[in-house]
């Protein structure tokens, strides 16, 4: 460890990254699959 | 294999199992992450950034098992025209580059504390950004594939060609001089302390069942949109036909 860092805010950090990404990425994905599948059952009625 | 390149019998399969991988992944991953937020020590040389590692190696491993299912998945449709293998090597890319952005991103905040540096240009971080531009790449000409209606094979040859890195980021630590560690587990072995194995494990499985679901949702998404395109299409033929 140099300079005296506060190990703990890069910590806070990585989680913080890798928590908002993983859940923005599965979120989008799965409104993103289910939109798309509206859409086809609605192609496929009209 | 053969058997469930049939998209209906795919959607049989995949329509439980990806809101089961989804959610079991993100129960494993919160129950893991907070065993090594909370619960794991602080190591003897590293300190508090010690937990970083229950992120960095999942995402890592995710990266490149990410291009590793593109090369299989493009290997497939290259060989055996298996019409799920497209949508299998499309549905990796995105969630494989995410990750890979994770475990770039990841690694220099953890290297800012413990190497003095956020970035250094040595052979594991260097053929690792070289993924990611891989990825940019790959997700680019599959768009423009598809949008000019070009034979998917040329991306499939790419899918192949761009797996040549991956056994360059597993091997450069050995290689070539590095900042970054050796590897700490390999096949049957570990280096590691249980106290940080064992939320490790956990949250690889976790991050991995994860990407299966949203591979799985990305497949189901893309296929949902060729069988929309492709409705829409005959019924446009139909109609010129009546006209």
């Amino acid at each position: 460890m140099r300079e005296g860092l506060d190990q703990m805010s890069f910590v806070v950090a990585a989680y913080a990254v890798t928590i908002i990404a993983t859940l923005a990425l599965a979120g989008w994905s799965w409104l993103a699959m289910r939109r798309a599948e509206a859409k086809r059952d609605e192609a496929k009625r009209k | 294999m053969h058997a469930y390149a049939n998209p209906t019998r795919f959607l049989k399969l995949a329509r439980p199992l990806t809101p089961l991988l989804l959610v079991s992944g993100l129960l494993m991953v919160v129950a893991s992450l907070a065993w090594g937020y909370f619960a794991a020590p602080p190591d003897r040389l590293m300190g508090e950034t010690v937990r970083i590692l229950f992120l960095h190696v999942p995402a890592a491993w995710l990266g490149m098992g990410g291009w590793t299912a593109i090369a299989i998945a493009s290997l497939v449709e290259l060989v055996w025209r298996h019409p799920l293998a497209a949508l299998a090597a499309r549905g990796a890319a995105l969630p494989g580059m995410v990750f890979t952005a994770i475990c770039l991103v990841t690694g220099s905040i953890w290297g800012r504390p413990t190497w003095g540096s956020w970035w250094v240009w040595d052979g594991r971080l260097t053929s690792m950004l070289v993924l990611l531009f891989l990825y940019f790449a790959y997700i680019g000409l599959t768009q423009a594939v598809d949008r000019e209606g070009a034979s998917s094979r040329i991306a499939a040859i790419f899918g192949l060609v761009g797996a040549i890195n991956i056994p360059i980021i597993n091997r450069s630590v050995v290689w070539w001089n590095s900042l970054h560690q050796p590897p700490s587990l390999t096949m049957g072995k570990s280096s590691i302390d249980p106290e940080f194995l064992w939320p490790l494990l956990g949250s690889t499985l976790g991050f991995s069942l994860l990407f299966g679901g949203i591979v799985l949702a990305r497949m189901r998404t893309l296929l949902a949109q060729r069988q929309t395109e492709a409705r829409l299409r005959r019924k446009a033929a139909a109609a010129e036909a009546v006209v």
